[in-house]
């Protein structure tokens, strides 16, 4: 059983250190395509944390079971499998999130990130420490496209989750919600965060006298 | 929009240009990103998508149309194509191992990824939802699969150009990368409205 | 005098940017005037903000960013100017405001200043403001001047004009020349443009394959495809555009068979998009696109080096 303080830092590893749309920059597409308003945004990321987790627990405990010749195509199976049920759930419940999600629903199979954890970390992991991954995995997925799709409503809409934010006298910059503005502000935050990460990591760096090499 | 209505050319324009994956359905943006940095590979890795892109139409057209729908299964579309797509991604790796071992070094680790591009499974999931017969989903395939390659050129030469160039040390990579693609896709809205 | 290197990087040194800005502005100096002149002290104000703007975004960038400022080069000012005469003299001075800040902070400075950007700055901040706030855009005022002469006669509302393009045949083509039609800041007045166009060919700023390239495919593609040739280059933005956006140094070609095709690609887009697309008005893409293609159309019309082999002879 693995100890508290390394599940805590499995699990934020995925929402900071190793956070997939901004800092491993894997599952690009839904993060300019769904995130036209910040509720497609978070429909997405719940989505993806579901098939993330469903599929992390699965491999970890078939990873012993699975010859690593065929283990892609295998983990795909169990991928799609968990993709399928949470189609097939939120076309009968939230019809309106499964209509606007479109195709980018069934294209979490081939979402990198989901791929990259299957392989990097449940095929070598026990079934808790996969789980806590996923979660983690799937809330950093989840924040970004918030982040992303939050910048984008209230640019492009004045509103945040619907809400009116700016009031009348703001004309929205319609561009956001348009693709270049997908483009746009996701690079825009991704380069705000390397810097800021950047800056974190000099000042660490300069804060420990005498250990720099 | 079908084929017979506004011919080959409008729908290469459509499929390619004003539909292009990139720019307006963000499908295969990986690749698009992580590929784009020389303009050799660039090109490898188009050809090869469209390559697989062409056959994985045919295909999943031919297994949704003669298994799926009979058998009453289209639930199972999403598994079945990912299959599909995944042995045709192992048979180029092979034929290209064997025939063209210079693009095969080139192109690396990303020969296997293309069984992830989401652009592959994306134009099957295009072509079902659109209803395409046999020709309109190989078409569809191919041309979608040449704007992809168009993008990814053009993006390649442009990185090309700025490799000397002073962007600010945290917006090297993918996001000058991200921000150009943003900037080419508003170019591209040139193309709207020419296939109505 | 010409001052162009003839292989890349086509970086300019300093003191050379700042000669090239100033024959720049000084071609657009009719331009300006006509402008003012024919939209009143309105167009005025509008230039002025996106100048201005231009160059604090440049001046404050440059700061933050702790790089050497460049301000006293001129091309922000250019920048500014030339999205300034891109805008009809309605617009609300916001709109230039963050048109010219987009142009240098994300087009320009954020790949590294000046003959880094791949993209015309000012081009990519209208497309930008077209896509943003379509209406405003299209808000064509009548020149004050044709206002006072012959209001009555042609009875059309002062606002919400349409430009030629859309609504042809109302206009002389003595009114087109001269810029007594409805349209952007700049590109009303034909006859200033050319002003310019003449000093900047003298000084040896620009070489003339682009504009009259651009110009003429524009005009023999639309009669080809049926439109009047005339119209099609005297109502819209083309002469504009080909004389002032698509002869750019740091996102145009640099050899003379790219700048054939650049000019021909954006000649052949224009005609294309006004007559197939959704928009009005096509030489903002035109342009656009055609920079997507210029590294690869300087990287395969590279001019060989002297004395060098062919790769694949």
């Amino acid at each position: 059983m693995p100890k508290r303080d390394n599940l805590r830092s499995v699990f934020l590893n995925g929402v900071l250190t190793e956070n997939p749309i901004f800092r491993l920059v894997l599952g690009t597409c839904p993060a300019i395509a769904v995130t036209t308003s910040t509720m497609n945004g978070i429909g997405m990321g719940l989505a993806a944390t579901f098939v993330l987790l469903g599929s992390n627990v699965v491999i970890s405990m078939l990873r012993n079971f699975i010859p690593s010749k065929v283990r892609i195509p295998a983990f795909i199976v169990v991928i799609c499998t968990f993709v399928t049920i949470i189609q097939l759930l939120m076309q009968a419940y939230v019809p309106s999130l499964y209509d606007a999600l479109g195709i980018f629903l069934p294209l979490i199979v081939v979402n990198c990130i989901i791929l990259a954890r299957a392989e990097a970390f449940a095929s070598k992991n026990g079934v808790f420490a996969s789980a806590v991954d996923a979660l983690g995995m799937g809330l950093g997925f989840t924040l970004a496209l918030i982040v992303i799709g939050g910048a984008r409503e209230i640019l492009g809409a004045g509103t945040f989750l619907g809400f009116n934010l700016l009031g009348a006298g703001f004309e929205p910059v319609l561009l956001m919600i348009l693709p270049p503005g997908g483009f746009i502000v996701y690079g825009l935050s991704l380069g705000i965060i390397n810097a800021i990460a950047n800056r974190r990591s000099k000042r660490a760096i300069t804060g420990k006298e005498g250990v720099q090499a | 929009m079908r084929l017979n209505e506004v011919g080959i050319f409008l729908f290469f324009v459509s499929c390619a240009l004003v539909n292009n994956f990139i720019f307006s359905r963000f499908l295969g943006n990986c690749p698009y990103l992580g590929v784009s940095n020389k303009l050799s590979t660039a090109t490898g890795m188009g050809i090869a998508v469209t390559f697989v892109m062409g056959l994985s139409s045919l295909f999943a057209y031919i297994v949704y149309t003669y298994v799926l729908v009979p058998l009453d299964l289209k639930y199972l579309d999403t598994i079945s194509f990912i299959l599909i797509i995944a042995a045709l991604v192992q048979f180029v790796e092979m034929f290209m191992r064997k025939s063209l071992p210079a693009l095969y070094s080139a192109l690396g680790i990303y020969l296997p990824l293309i069984t992830t591009n989401c652009a592959v499974l994306g134009v099957t999931l295009v072509n079902m939802k659109e209803g395409y017969n046999l020709i309109e989903s190989v078409l569809s395939g191919v041309f979608g699969a040449l704007g992809f390659l168009l993008a990814i050129v053009l993006m390649a030469g442009i990185r090309e150009r700025l490799e000397l160039s002073d962007i600010p040390e945290s917006f090297k990579g993918f996001p000058i990368c991200l921000i150009i693609a943003g900037m080419m896709s508003l170019a591209f809205f040139g193309f709207q409205g020419l296939v109505k | 005098m010409n001052l162009r290197v003839s292989a890349g990087p086509h970086l300019l040194a300093k003191d050379s940017t700042r000669t090239l800005m100033i024959d720049v502005l000084i071609a657009l100096v009719p331009t300006t005037a006509a402008g003012i002149y024919l939209f009143g002290l309105r167009a005025a104000w509008v230039l002025s903000v996106a100048i201005v703007s231009a160059v604090i975004s440049e001046y404050v960038w440059q700061r933050l960013m702790k790089r050497p400022v460049r301000v006293g080069d001129f091309s922000a000012v250019v920048t500014g100017l030339i999205l300034g005469l891109n805008l009809p003299s309605t617009i609300a001075l916001w709109v230039p405001a963050i048109g010219s800040a987009i142009a240098i902070i994300l087009i320009k400075e954020l790949f590294g200043g000046i003959g880094h950007n791949f993209m015309n700055p000012a081009m990519f901040a209208r497309a930008f403001l077209m896509a943003s706030w379509p209406a405003r855009m299209i808000q064509f005022a009548l020149p004050e001047r044709l206002l006072g002469a012959s209001q009555a006669a042609v009875g059309v509302d002062t606002m919400a004009s349409a430009t030629p393009l859309l609504m042809p045949g109302n206009w002389t083509t003595y009114d087109m020349l001269l810029g007594n039609i409805p349209g952007t800041i700049g590109e009303v007045s034909k006859v200033a443009i050319l002003i310019g166009f003449v000093y900047l060919l003298f000084v040896g700023t620009i070489s003339w394959e682009i504009p009259t390239i651009f110009v003429g495919t524009t005009a023999l593609l639309s009669w080809l495809l049926g439109a009047d040739p005339l119209i099609a280059v005297l109502s819209g933005g083309v002469l504009f555009g080909a004389v002032f956006m698509a002869t750019d140094y740091a996102t145009g070609p640099i050899y003379f068979p790219g700048k054939v095709i650049f000019a021909i690609g954006c000649g052949a887009m224009v005609v294309i998009i006004r007559q197939y697309g959704n928009y009005p008005e096509g030489v903002t893409f035109a342009i656009l696109l055609m920079n997507c293609v210029t590294p690869l159309l300087d990287r395969f019309t590279v001019r060989r080096v002297y004395g060098t082999v062919k790769k694949h002879a």
